[in-house]
């Protein structure tokens, strides 16, 4: 898979999810950088990741990711659409 | 909102749950405040976030308490002050089989030692809502239990003493005969929705060890919205009308050009078995109270042909309204809606044309338009969708197409008098008019949550209220009740007031079904109450217009009635007061009690 097309829909995802337009990601950004991302909203990410690229997040993965990038690494390696 | 309504796409919900919730909140519609207390067993943010957009999608905007993980039985016996000073409206118990401690757990145990366990767990459920109920008198919604994904003894474990499975369905059956012998005691069928969804999409092991979530994310919208619907019934919001095209839809082929005899209905083909089936389907929806209606571009004759052909399920006597013409749809649903007295917003419009549903949704968006493209979808579409989710049974309900039908032939003979009192008088109207009888109270409570139009204060009641109500002595109560010589309508109208200081009576509710105006029992009840208040040495009645969306041909009864307006606010409520004294009777042409 294509990092930056992968980056693009990634980033239309964190645009529906956090219900703002002007988000733009990159491999450093965290929790930290946007405000609703909380508990509640990281499980809508993760769901909605997983359908959008149809794989699924290790558990570890899921509350192991410390940024995008390494978010992006992973739907890279293991995404199937 | 289309995106809200059952088929929808629950990962999409999740996904732009910010952005429907933005659209919802600013779309101008006035709602209900409603406070419900969820109480889980298993992690609930995530339900409550979709609760809240189905909710506020049928006019209901919820405020949510929610007890910490899994304290649903702390919160429930021993109670919180949080909880307490929450006063919830409703409680939703968000349990599942994660929260059953007592199941089975070894291989050779007996029948007894099975039914002590049973009873412990039911016990554990039974004092979670017995002692809801002696500090809250409000509904109670309760999932059941859904069936284990895994099960180390195959088929055994459905029958087997030992089993999981067979466990599960005995505590459901406990549970449904609980809410049998309990009126304000209601299921949410998570047994049901988990098989429709499948066991294998429902269940999520890794979301319960991460999150304590008891079923995959993406079923989360499909568990809020069979939530939902119960509570949008218990207030009043389920549709009241199916309107059905002909032409494939309540049978195979088109009438005009096929001829009686070459439409598909019956048992010969399968064709004509599934619209057969269909039709038996929306017959059983009549039997519950819902009413049909025919909306067809097709010739009248035509249309009576099909459904008076010799296998038809359906005959003309079942419809409330028959539109066959060549009329536009939307037009043709807004006359139904007219005559009945009812609002457009309680249509379902069922058409196999695309085209069709489209334009009727275009043009009346309040309706629900569902496109049939074959039988067994409308059915599963229905039978989703929560449009009539029943939470009581009360005998007008089975009756009322009856009733429906003696109003047309009222205004059949409507017209061969040429004064309407003498049209009023040949009706020989009679009406009980009483205080609230006990075999009344789920009546009650379903008119007061579904009149919208001849409604003062649209003040919206739960059974447990009612019941309340009817055992308050600073109460007066009225319950209507009008026959004549077509029919009896069974309970028409509902009046509440409250006695307060200086001899004075607040009305609380007045009400009325649309199906009764014109017919002076608005002037019957009002005789009655002033009746009632003389007895009681009541001097003055303060009345309450209360503005809503819907009830704007009430805004000017109390001046009718004789009220002298005391105040009246810009946002359009007024308030009004009658001298006891003052009052004449107004009613000439009903016989009451």
């Amino acid at each position: 898979m294509n990092r930056s097309d992968v980056q693009k829909r990634l980033n239309s995802i964190f645009c529906d999810i956090f219900d703002d337009e002007s988000i733009k990601i990159s491999d450093s950004t965290s929790a930290a950088d946007i405000e609703d991302w909380d508990s509640l909203e990281h499980i809508n990410l993760i769901a909605a990741v997983e359908e959008e690229f149809g794989m699924k997040f290790r558990m570890k993965e899921v509350s192991g990711m410390k940024n995008v990038g390494e978010m992006l690494d992973i739907i890279c390696e293991r995404g199937s659409k | 909102m289309k995106e809200l309504t059952y088929p929808f796409d629950g990962m999409d919900i999740l996904r732009r749950r910010k952005k429907l919730r933005r659209a919802l909140i600013s779309d101008g519609t006035v709602r209900i405040k409603k406070k419900i207390a969820v109480l889980g067993g298993s992690t609930t943010e995530h339900i409550v976030s979709a609760l809240e957009l189905f909710l506020l999608n049928s006019g209901i905007e919820p405020v949510f308490y929610q007890s910490e993980y899994n304290r649903f039985y702390e919160d429930a016996v021993f109670g919180s002050p949080e909880l307490d000073s929450f006063q919830p409206d409703i409680i939703f118990i968000h349990t599942t089989s994660r929260n059953l401690k007592y199941l089975p757990d070894k291989p050779d145990i007996t029948a007894e030692e099975v039914q002590q366990l049973i009873d412990e767990q039911f016990s554990v459920f039974r004092t979670v809502w017995e002692k809801l109920k002696e500090r809250f008198s409000c509904p109670i919604i309760q999932n059941n239990f859904e069936l284990p994904l895994f099960r180390q003894t195959g088929n055994y474990d459905c029958w087997g003493l030992s089993g999981q499975s067979a466990f599960i369905n005995r505590m459901n059956l406990l549970f449904a005969e609980y809410a049998v012998s309990d009126p304000g005691f209601f299921i949410n069928d998570i047994n049901y929705l988990s098989a429709a969804i499948g066991l294998e999409k429902w269940h999520d092991p890794e979301a319960w060890y991460m999150y304590k979530y008891a079923m995959s994310t993406s079923v989360i919208p499909d568990l809020a919205y069979s939530a939902a619907a119960i509570i949008k019934a218990l207030y009043g919001r389920n549709k009241k009308v199916i309107d059905l095209d002909l032409d494939n839809t309540l049978w195979g082929g088109v009438i005009g050009d096929d001829g009686v005899e070459g439409i598909e209905l019956g048992p010969e083909t399968s064709v004509g078995m599934s619209f057969c089936e269909f039709q038996r389907f929306l017959k059983k929806y009549k039997d519950y109270g819902v009413l049909l209606a025919v909306c067809s571009k097709n010739d009248e004759g035509n249309a009576l042909l099909g459904l008076r052909h010799p296998d038809s399920v359906l005959s003309p006597e079942d419809f409330v309204s028959i539109k066959a013409n060549w009329e536009s749809k939307d037009k043709n649903i807004s006359e139904s809606a007219d005559e009945l007295g009812l609002l457009t917003d309680g249509f379902v419009f069922i058409d196999d044309n695309p085209a069709e549903c489209s334009i009727a949704e275009a043009q009346l968006p309040q309706i629900s338009a569902v496109n049939l493209r074959s039988v067994d979808q409308v059915m599963y579409e229905l039978s989703r969708s929560g449009f009539f989710e029943v939470t009581s049974v009360s005998g007008d309900d089975t009756r009322r197409t009856e009733m429906y039908a003696a109003n047309a032939r009222r205004a059949a003979q409507q017209k061969s008098f040429s004064s309407y009192e003498d049209y009023l008088l040949s009706l020989e109207m009679k009406a009980s008019v009483t205080d609230f009888q006990p075999l009344q109270l789920a009546r009650i409570t379903q008119l007061t949550n579904k009149s919208n139009q001849f409604n003062l204060t649209t003040r919206r009641y739960t059974e447990n209220e009612i019941e309340e109500i009817s055992r308050d002595d600073s109460r007066i109560r009225l319950c209507g009740r009008l026959a004549d010589k077509f029919g009896d309508n069974g309970i028409v109208s509902v009046i509440i007031g409250r006695i307060s200081e200086n001899n004075t009576l607040e009305i609380e509710l007045w009400l009325m079904s649309c199906r009764v105006l014109k017919r002076d029992m608005e002037f019957a009840m009002l005789d009655e109450l002033v009746r009632i208040c003389r007895e009681k040495g009541i001097s003055r009645i303060i009345g309450r217009y209360i503005k809503s969306p819907k009830n704007h041909m009430v805004a000017g009864l109390y001046g009718s009635f004789g009220f002298t307006l005391i105040s009246a606010s810009e946002n359009g409520d007024s308030v009004w007061e009658l001298n006891v004294s003052q009052h004449k009777n107004k009613n000439h042409v009903i016989k009451v009690n």
